[in-house]
């Protein structure tokens, strides 16, 4: 089978699970009114599960390869941790706008990573891989602290806001916000596949990334830059959502290897895939009330993602 | 040698590792074409010149030139359509099938926005079949032997189809038979493609076997260059290793570097603690 068909089966095959995530819902099995209320809600939440979905996993890719570490996350780095402060510091000080939230979210996510890199870099001097693991992880527990105090300061009508949005959830707050993570997401996304080459070589290091014609520091800054704007695109839009970013990105490399020029694409459409359904199963298996996304993920994916680390015994970069 | 043109010339070269000085005023040429070893004790600097040589470290004085142009004036994609690296040790921690590992070694040769061609399944072909790994081009790198992993890396960097080919002790982890087939496969492509080679080396024995050219390296200066009869000399390399050995020509031609244990511990006698030994 050539190269155009399979990726064209691949393709009808993600339709047809988005489909399928727009016809279930809490009320069973059915085709909503295209353009009632729940029409849309409905679109704009299988909407949402791709993008957000798409831009953890590739979030995720970028983050495993420029780490070379299969256990890197887009919330390694402290992007989380930063845009859950961020996020948290807008509700505390009563910037409860539509826009505010999610504009604090992206703020504190690319701030950490700014600060993360700074804090690992010597000098000026390009930071070493594991300068910047060791500083993200730090830099992150330091703002976790910062976190727990806000909650416990917050005022009792905004509890359940940052509670919500540290769940994560596809509720769309605003068709805006969709169509602009969107867009980062997708930007974001083509950048990344543009220099996919780049990102094979850095896999196997900077020195044989910089053997083989790669600037290997900007090509590192610029996957880093590329990862924070796909997963901060999607936690402005979703809070905070786990596993995703994690679990894709090695399930799309069993299926089709580690060549970023074909497991980018396949981590965007997993992924995507993978949220939606999961947002799907989240709305619909209560038939009044609704899970956190987050949960699901956390659910399914915590132990297949055990599952992997038994099964690939020998990965233990 | 005029009209020859050199593959690597270095003018008074110095380079430091955090302010440590690790390469001191050292010229050298290596013609184009030639099989080349870079000798000396561990620390001497012999990594760190091929680090220079590709720019991965910078030159604190000094000149680096490749075939006639200045290393600081060529760009990443120039400079790796040159030169290649064969590194000591790759690690590879996501599943890298062997193809792939050896089509990386052409990034900078790769079209921007469209598939890769026929041109580099051809070149990545010809650089497994040189190192002999094409059986096993599905195989994922992590589960290769040592020998393979060498070819391998090998193979990487011949696909990048460099005309200089700098190698960081390709035999130092292998045994005796695998040694001999690395080298063997480098001195093929050596004579097939007139790749210029260059590598460090522990083993004097082969470096002098298949290099025509020998560099010396001590405390970062170079002690010594030339033939290997000019370079393995029982004085000098007793200073250079601080060791007691002996050089000898074998009967079919061949020139050896044996080291000389120091004198056995009488039985009973009292063993000085280490410091005190001398060695």
């Amino acid at each position: 089978m050539n190269r155009p068909v399979r990726w064209l089966i691949v393709g009808v095959l993600v339709a047809t699970g988005l489909a399928l995530c727009l016809l279930i819902g809490p009320g069973g099995f059915g085709w909503p009114v295209w353009n009632s209320a729940i029409g849309i809600a409905r679109r704009e939440r299988v909407w949402a599960g791709f993008v957000v979905g798409a831009g953890l996993s590739t979030a995720g890719v970028l983050m495993q390869a420029l780490l070379r570490n299969p256990l890197a996350d887009p919330y390694v780095l402290g992007v989380s941790g930063g845009a859950a402060l961020g996020a948290a510091a807008a509700i505390v000080l009563g910037l409860s706008s539509v826009a505010a939230l999610p504009a604090a979210a992206f703020a504190g996510g690319a701030l950490t990573l700014v600060l993360v890199y700074a804090v690992a870099a010597p000098r000026g001097r390009a930071p070493s891989l594991y300068a910047l693991l060791l500083s993200g992880v730090i830099v992150s527990s330091v703002f976790g602290a910062l976190l727990m105090m806000l909650i416990s300061l917050a005022p009792a009508a905004g509890l359940r806001g940052i509670t919500w949005w540290m769940l994560g959830s596809l509720q769309v707050p605003s068709a805006t916000l969709l169509r602009g993570a969107t867009a980062l997401v997708a930007v974001g996304w083509a950048v990344a596949f543009v220099f996919a080459p780049e990102w094979n070589a850095l896999t196997l290091g900077a020195d044989t990334a910089h053997n083989v014609g790669v600037r290997a520091g900007a090509a590192v800054i610029g996957g880093l830059a590329l990862a924070t704007l796909t997963a901060s695109a999607a936690v402005a839009l979703a809070g905070l959502i786990g596993f995703v970013g994690l679990v894709v990105p090695h399930g799309a490399r069993a299926l089709v290897g580690a060549d970023h020029r074909r497991l980018l694409p396949a981590a965007a459409l997993g992924g995507g895939l993978l949220l939606a359904a999961c947002d799907t199963l989240a709305r619909s298996v209560h038939p009044s009330a609704e899970i956190p996304v987050g949960i699901v993920t956390a659910l399914l994916g915590g132990p297949f993602f055990l599952y992997l680390l038994r099964r690939r015994k020998g990965w233990s970069a | 040698m005029v009209g020859v043109t050199a593959a690597v010339e270095l003018e008074r070269l110095s380079a430091q590792y955090g302010g440590t000085p690790c390469l001191r005023e050292i010229s050298l040429r290596i013609p184009e074409g030639e099989m080349a070893a870079l000798l000396g004790p561990n620390g001497a600097g012999k990594s760190t010149l091929l680090r220079v040589l590709t720019g991965r470290h910078p030159a604190a004085a000094g000149r680096v030139r490749l075939f006639g142009h200045d290393l600081s004036a060529l760009r990443p994609s120039e400079r790796a359509a040159w030169v290649a690296v064969a590194p000591q040790e790759l690690t590879v921690p996501m599943p890298f099938t062997v193809e792939e590992v050896v089509g990386i070694g052409r990034t900078a040769r790769l079209p921007r926005w469209t598939a890769p061609g026929a041109d580099h399944r051809r070149a990545v072909e010809a650089a497994m079949a040189g190192m002999d790994v094409l059986e096993l081009r599905a195989r994922a790198f992590d589960e290769l032997s040592g020998g393979e992993r060498q070819r391998v890396v090998i193979a990487m960097a011949l696909a990048q189809e460099p005309r200089l080919l700098l190698l960081d002790e390709p035999t130092s982890h292998l045994d005796v038979s695998h040694r001999l087939e690395i080298l063997r496969l480098i001195e093929r492509m050596n004579a097939e493609r007139r790749l210029t080679v260059l590598m460090t080396s522990h083993d004097l024995n082969l470096a002098a076997e298949y290099c025509g050219r020998l560099f010396l390296l001590d405390r970062g200066r170079l002690v010594a260059e030339g033939a290997p009869e000019a370079v393995l000399r029982e004085p000098l390399l007793r200073e250079v290793y601080r060791c007691e050995l002996r050089v000898r020509r074998e009967e079919d031609g061949a020139l050896t570097v044996r080291p000389v244990r120091p004198p056995r511990f009488a039985a009973g006698a009292a063993v000085p603690p280490l410091g005190e030994r001398k060695t």
